[in-house]
């Protein structure tokens, strides 16, 4: 199996120190400084920290490179597919999904990335935060047709 | 503008994009951390490469640190997550746990986050991902703005 072989587990290793160390690097792992950047209100002032445009633009770029290098190949390094998401229905599940989301991070500052590499601190109330988004993603996955098929299915209903 | 840390930011950006490319051109995944995370739970076969994903995330983000104390303006403060706003009047813990299942909840039936549509999803040209990018963006600048969190 593919995803047992050493080099698919290196690649999964290396993946996860990039974002680990540019999670750092870029300071989103700083749940005030991602707020000061949603802080539009603090424009008029010139308060405004508009860093993390800095941060996602970059990081864009250099998958788009990456995403047109995979479209003139078969298959990735060590798997036989590219698992590219294929439901294209712009549904309320998508919207109504990001919405909630949006709540969660302008009221924290921390998405998903920050929150994992935010253990590396161990700050107050950190596992609360976690478990609840564990159990909050467990609760979405009760609601939705698991599997990309159902997903399709669904989709083509 | 103290705060504003447009070369650490772009050196980040710029390593957060290489992760991607690395786990997409490598094992055709996308580097969606609430997807990554949330299907450690079952029904996921592919559990292993996950967990090593993770380890890793929060090994380098520990070695980071211990290298660079002092990164940006300031250095990083990630001891502080932040407190609710005093107007509110609720306990910490309850606004994490909130804040926690709403980001769990909506990254799950939104399919993706920050990093799976933000990143992967643009990169991808992905309408979906621009969309939900659009609406997690407007809605949590709105959501710091009715809030006063900042």
């Amino acid at each position: 199996m593919a995803v047992l072989r050493l080099p698919y587990l290196a690649t999964a290793a290396l993946s996860g120190a990039l974002f680990g160390f540019g999670l750092y690097v870029s300071q989103m792992v700083d749940p005030l400084k991602v707020l000061r950047f949603l802080d539009f209100t603090a424009i008029p002032s010139g308060r405004w920290d508009p860093s993390l445009a800095f941060v996602i633009v970059p990081a864009i770029f250099v998958m788009f490179i990456a995403v047109r290098i995979s479209r003139r190949r078969a298959n990735p390094l060590f798997d036989t597919d590219f698992h590219e998401p294929e439901y294209k229905r712009i549904d309320r599940r998508l919207v109504g999904g990001a919405a909630m989301f949006g709540v969660g991070w302008g009221m924290s500052g921390i998405c998903p990335g920050p929150a994992i590499s935010l253990i590396a601190f161990q700050p107050d109330g950190l596992w609360l935060f976690i478990a609840a988004m564990l159990i909050g993603s467990l609760a979405g996955s009760l609601i939705l047709p698991s599997g990309h098929r159902r997903r399709l299915a669904d989709a083509a209903s | 503008m103290d705060s504003f840390t447009p070369l650490t930011a772009t050196l980040g950006g710029l390593l957060i994009g290489l992760a991607s490319a690395v786990l997409w051109l490598g094992n055709g995944r996308i580097a969606g951390i609430s997807g990554i995370f949330g299907q450690l739970l079952p029904p996921a076969q592919t559990v292993v490469w996950r967990i090593v994903f993770i380890l890793s995330l929060v090994g380098a983000t520990a070695l980071a640190a211990l290298a660079f104390p002092q990164i940006g303006v300031g250095g990083v403060e990630p001891a502080i997550l932040v407190t609710p706003p005093a107007a509110w009047s609720l306990p910490a813990p309850v606004w994490l746990i909130v804040a926690g299942l709403l980001t769990g909840f909506g990254t799950k039936v939104g399919n993706g986050c920050t990093s799976g549509h933000g990143v992967c999803g643009l990169a991808r040209l992905s309408l979906r991902s621009l969309v939900a990018v659009i609406v997690f963006f407007g809605v949590a600048i709105l959501t710091v703005t009715v809030t006063g969190i900042v």
